[in-house]
Parts: C-alpha cells; sequence; structure tokens
C-alpha cells in the first residue's frame, strides 16, 4: 500500500502549478513519491503518483524507467554511487571500485544482505575537476582515495 | 598570443559570498538588468548580436542570433536554462551555480525580457541537489527583491523562474530532449524542423540556452558589447570556464578568455602534467570532441578556428588531459560504453551502432581484435554520422573515428596478429598507472 502524505499531497499541488499541463509535474511527482517510499518506486507508489496525475500507470512506467535515479527495486539505507567515466577512470575509479566490491561483495546493481548499502557504477558525475568522485544518496564526496572510501564508510556504520 | 595575464575574471570573481544578494549587488550585480529593460527588446538583441558570444553548452551557436529568431507577437513563449550538464569531462555550470548563481538569474531575466518570455525553466542534472539548493536560496532572494516575478524593476515586465531536476539521462542535456522531458513525456529527441523557436515546450516558440551562456548575456548587458568582444579570441570572444581534468597538477575549473593556448591552460594554469610524465593525448572540449595528439596540442588555441585548424571543436571546454601512461583503448572504450548506455534507442543507426562500437572497442581492450574489426568501426562510424534524429550518434562515432586513427598503433598493438610483439597486460584493465 502507498498513498501519499497530506503533506506530500500539498507539494504535488504546489508541482502542478509550476507547468501549463499536469502531465508536466510527473517527475517533480516521481521525487516525491519516491521519497515517501524510501527511495524506491515500488508499484503501488506508480500508481499513486498516475493517480495524482490522472495519467495511466504505464505511461508513468514509461516516464520511470528511462531515467536512472527513479530506483525500480529497494535500494540499501546507503546508496554508493562511484562514476567510472573517463576522468575518474584516469585516476583510479576502478581501482576504488574493486576495492569497494570486495569489501562488501556485491556488484554494480545489488544490496548487502544488512540492507545498508547497495552500489552502483554511475556515469559522471560532474566532479571530473575533483575526481574520482562518489555520491552517497545525495551527497557528492570527491578526491577520493580507497583510505578516503574506507573512512566515509566507518562513518556510516556508527 | 592570448594569454590569461591581466584577465579580469567576471564569470566567477574571487569576491566572497558573492551568491548573497547584497553582495551580488555590491559589485554591479542586477545592473545590467536594469540596463536591459531600458532599452528596446531589439535592442538588446543586437547588443548580444554585436557582443559576439556563442553558445557555451556545446554547439558553439551565435546567441543574438538564436534570439532573434523567436517570433514577435504576443504568443506564449518559454526560455529552457540548460543545466543537464552531463558531458564527460564537464564541470562548470555547477561553479556558476554554487559561486555567481545571480549572475545566472541575472542573464536569464535579460533573455526573457528581450524575447518576451514569462517563464524560464531552468533544466538541472538530478544529482545536483545541493546545486538545486543553493539556485533556489538565491532565486528566493532574487524573488523577494522584485527583481523576478511580477512588474520586475517597475516596468510592468513579469518573468517566473522555476526549477527542475532532471533523474539521470544524459540525452536530456540535448534540447529537443529536454522539452519532452520537462513536458513529463518520455524524453525522446524531437526530429527537426519545426525548430524550438517555433514549435518548442508545449508547442510554444522556445529558446534553448546553457548555464554559462546566460550568465555571460548578464555581463555583456553590465559591460556593453564592446568591451565584451574584445576579450580573446575576435571571431569567438568573451570569458569563458575551462574544465581541466585527468592527469594535470591542479585540476579545476579556470576562467580565461576564449583563444588561449591550449599548452598554456595545461602547463601553466593547471600546473603540469602529474607526476612529471609527458603528455599523450588531449580531448578540448568535453567527452564527444575529436581527440588530440601532443603535436596538436602544441599549435591549438582554445577557439571554434583555433580548433578547427587541428580537427576537433571546442564543445564545452571541459579539457581532459592523458599522460604517457593512459590505456587509450581503455579510455575509449570507457566513452563507447558511456554513449552506447546513454543512446535513447530511436535511431536504428544509433542503438546499434552504439552498442557495435562498444563490443568491438572492447575486443581491442581485450585484445582479441582484428584487422578486419579496425575497418568495420570505421564504417559502422561512418554509417552513424548525420544519420539520426539527434547528435548522440556522431557525439559518440567522432571520438571512435578519431582516437582509432589518430592514435593508430596503439589499436594495432592490440590486434590479435601483434599481440606477441605488444606486451600489453589484459589482466590489468586499468586505465593508466595511476
Ligand atoms: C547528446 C547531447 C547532450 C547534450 N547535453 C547538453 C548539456 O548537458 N548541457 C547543455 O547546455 N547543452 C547540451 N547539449 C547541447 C544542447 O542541445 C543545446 O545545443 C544547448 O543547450 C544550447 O545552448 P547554447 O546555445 O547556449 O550553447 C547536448 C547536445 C547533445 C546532442
Ligand atoms: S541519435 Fe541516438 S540518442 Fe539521438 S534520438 Fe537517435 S537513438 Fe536517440
Ligand atoms: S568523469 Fe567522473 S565525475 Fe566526470
Amino acid at each position: 500500500m502507498f498513498s501519499f502524505t497530506k503533506e506530500n499531497l500539498q507539494r504535488i499541488e504546489a508541482e502542478k502549478k509550476k507547468y501549463p499541463t499536469v502531465e508536466s509535474a510527473v517527475m517533480p511527482v516521481l521525487w516525491i513519491a519516491q521519497e515517501q517510499n524510501g527511495n524506491w518506486l515500488s508499484e503501488a507508489a506508480i500508481k499513486a503518483t498516475a493517480d495524482v496525475l490522472d495519467l495511466s500507470p504505464a505511461h508513468v512506467i514509461g516516464v520511470a524507467s528511462f531515467y536512472t535515479m527513479y530506483n525500480k527495486q529497494p535500494v540499501g539505507k546507503y546508496h554508493l554511487q562511484v562514476c567510472s567515466n573517463i576522468s575518474c577512470s584516469l585516476l583510479g575509479a576502478k581501482k576504488l571500485i574493486h576495492h569497494l566490491e570486495n569489501k562488501l561483495a556485491i556488484t554494480h546493481g545489488e544490496t548487502t544482505q544488512d540492507g545498508l548499502y547497495t552500489f552502483s557504477e554511475v556515469e559522471c558525475l560532474g566532479s571530473c575537476g575533483t575526481a574520482p568522485a562518489m555520491q552517497i544518496n545525495d551527497d557528492y564526496h570527491e578526491n577520493l582515495t580507497i583510505e578516503k572510501m574506507d573512512e566515509l564508510l566507518k562513518g556510516l556504520e556508527k | 598570443m592570448i594569454s590569461l595575464a591581466g584577465y579580469e575574471k567576471v564569470i566567477l570573481p574571487d569576491i566572497p559570498n558573492l551568491n548573497q544578494i547584497a553582495v551580488y549587488e555590491k559589485h554591479g550585480g542586477y545592473e545590467g538588468l536594469k540596463k536591459a529593460v531600458s532599452l528596446s527588446q531589439d535592442d538588446v538583441i543586437n547588443e548580444v548580436k554585436k557582443s559576439g558570444l556563442r553558445g557555451r553548452g556545446g554547439a558553439g551557436f551565435p546567441t543574438g542570433l538564436k534570439w532573434s529568431f523567436m517570433p514577435k507577437g504576443d504568443k506564449v513563449r518559454y526560455l529552457a536554462c540548460n543545466g543537464d550538464e552531463g558531458e564527460p569531462g564537464t564541470f562548470k555550470d555547477r561553479q556558476i551555480f554554487e559561486f555567481n548563481p545571480h549572475l545566472f538569474i541575472e542573464g536569464t531575466l535579460i533573455a526573457c525580457y528581450a524575447m518576451g518570455i514569462k517563464t524560464a525553466y531552468v533544466y538541472i542534472r538530478g544529482e545536483y541537489v545541493k546545486w538545486i539548493n543553493i539556485l533556489q536560496a538565491s532565486l528566493d532572494e532574487a524573488y523577494a527583491k522584485g527583481y523576478v516575478g511580477q512588474n520586475i524593476l517597475g516596468k510592468g515586465f513579469n518573468t517566473d523562474i522555476v526549477i527542475h531536476r532532471g533523474a539521470g539521462a544524459y540525452i536530456c542535456g540535448e534540447e529537443s530532449s529536454l522539452m519532452n522531458s520537462l513536458e513529463g513525456k518520455r524524453p525522446y529527441p524531437r526530429i527537426k524542423p519545426p525548430f524550438p523557436a517555433q514549435v518548442g515546450l508545449w508547442g510554444q516558440p522556445t529558446t534553448i540556452n546553457n548555464i554559462e551562456t546566460l550568465a555571460n548575456a548578464a555581463v555583456i548587458l553590465r559591460k556593453g558589447a564592446d568591451w565584451y568582444s574584445k576579450i580573446g579570441a575576435e571571431k569567438h570572444p568573451g570569458p569563458v570556464l575551462y574544465g581541466i581534468s585527468g592527469h594535470v597538477n591542479k585540476p579545476g575549473v579556470y576562467e580565461g578568455p576564449t583563444g588561449m593556448s591550449l599548452k598554456e591552460l595545461i602547463y601553466d594554469v593547471a600546473g603540469g602534467i602529474k607526476n612529471g610524465k609527458k603528455l599523450k593525448a588531449v580531448i578540448p572540449g568535453g567527452s564527444s570532441t575529436p581527440i588530440l595528439t601532443p603535436e596538436s596540442v602544441e599549435k591549438a588555441t582554445m577557439d571554434a578556428d583555433g580548433l578547427r585548424a587541428v580537427g576537433t571543436s571546442m564543445g564545452t571546454a571541459g579539457i581532459i588531459v592523458m599522460d604517457e601512461d593512459t590505456d587509450l583503448v581503455e579510455a575509449l572504450h570507457i566513452l563507447s560504453k558511456f554513449y552506447h548506455h546513454e543512446s535513447c534507442g530511436q535511431c536504428t543507426p544509433c542503438r546499434e551502432g552504439t552498442g557495435w562500437l562498444e563490443k568491438i572497442v572492447g575486443k581491442f581492450a581485450a585484445g582479441t581484435a582484428t584487422q578486419q574489426d579496425y575497418d568495420l568501426l570505421l564504417k559502422i562510424c561512418a554509417n552513424m554520422e548525420g544519420r539520426t534524429v539527434c547528435a548522440l550518434a556522431d557525439a559518440a562515432a567522432w571520438p571512435v573515428r578519431n582516437t582509432i586513427t589518430r592514435f593508430k598503433e596503439e589499436f594495432e598493438a592490440r590486434m590479435i596478429e601483434n599481440k606477441n610483439k605488444a606486451g600489453w597486460d589484459y589482466s590489468m584493465k586499468a586505465v593508466s598507472g595511476v
């Protein structure tokens, strides 16, 4: 089951007012749905999004599935998104990824058994000048080294 | 020769807290907007034309000319501000959001005034939550001060600015994909014509500009087109944000005039190659622009003509520097994988072509490629270039074509027939010695 909270329904009304058509609010409403649903979009969350916008669920799925940041399955408490594109790879991103995969025993798209971490290899984050870079949920971490990454993970466990 | 010596920064000046409106106003902020509203709409467009400003989003289209394509009359029309910033090697618009957001807001208002636009949408990539928040805070300040909203500066001109958050799709930076994304559709690029100035957002006339382009428009109105057009390269003037990444000692975003020598940027501004290594290759304007050999880097200046002369282009001015230990085959494989992942799949040459490019470049990376594969890569590129709805297919083909021809020996060394001679470690799969 999923239904928008009263507060989120208000936010949705505000989003709708920003565009000349209701359909255009689908992305902001999907963001709100994902946030309320614990960082992923369940079928019920998609259905609720479609309902508040008077769209077909198929249309909403069509939109959501196009974008990598709408999570179609549950993700861990910490979503580790490491850039493996060119500038980061020039400065050792592949080694970082290798280290992380070994340490957590998961690969791209997987979540640890305790539900703490999901690891994703992502495309350029716009941090090429402070490479290698990663996001943990919405936060950027840059100029990474293996040591710095270990420190970051340690900080999270507490 | 154009150089950083004596250059005064205007896009990202070293002024603390410039993101606060009071500080911004103290340093000439919103003077350009006041100037603009004292002129006719056409005069503002002419001023931007006269300045010589060309778009900073990748294609380098003359901005004043683009603005003049908007039809006259009272049809509802829109501005889309492109902050999708997804091109690998590009990380400059976020600096504007963080350090000089009001300059961008001011430029957006000037564009809206000039084209009679009442709503501007700022499309910002989904990952940039931090920068969306910074911009929103500045926008709230600008609304509170009466620079945005109703009856701006008491001149009866109304404009709202709305931030729209993307959700992780490189193709949404392409202007027509961006418009479909904003409309809540699946963001497939649109066939042109019709062009956005005729049929754009929600079927109405629309202009799309990059964030840095709009920031430049504010500078032009504040300082005047005559002042502006004297900065940098004569035919491609103005300040530009160079983003330098890869194997340099001081990577980062540096503001300078267009037309600087690539050598000065790499060796002086960015502190030279890391660990005293030699240079192997440079991608000068984001991942889609053709790669340069060290001989070309010696000659290149960072403007449209200077880069055309060495067979590449300015793109986003995102300079990716690679040292002598870089495995260019693996580097190209990363880019081919990226374009394949980001192809929207609408056109067959792009959907199939990007997949083949990734696969065959992967064979070189694995050391299982042959001369036939090399020839096939060139054929696939020819079948992609200029044959699709949007330029992503070209953006995927150019790096392949140019890397395998300009650095042919490196690809030849990875062919099965030459494997024993080369001595590559195929198990390593690291892109560089770092
Ligand atoms: C695949 C693709 C991705 C693009 N991504 C961006 C982008 O992230 N930001 C941007 O400003 N322009 C991007 N562009 C260019 C836009 O289509 C458009 O030319 C630009 O936003 C126009 O602004 P300008 O005239 O101010 O440069 C992209 C183009 C293509 C083909
Ligand atoms: S060229 Fe590629 S990305 Fe562009 S519309 Fe065609 S399939 Fe989509
Ligand atoms: S390549 Fe990793 S942030 Fe740009």
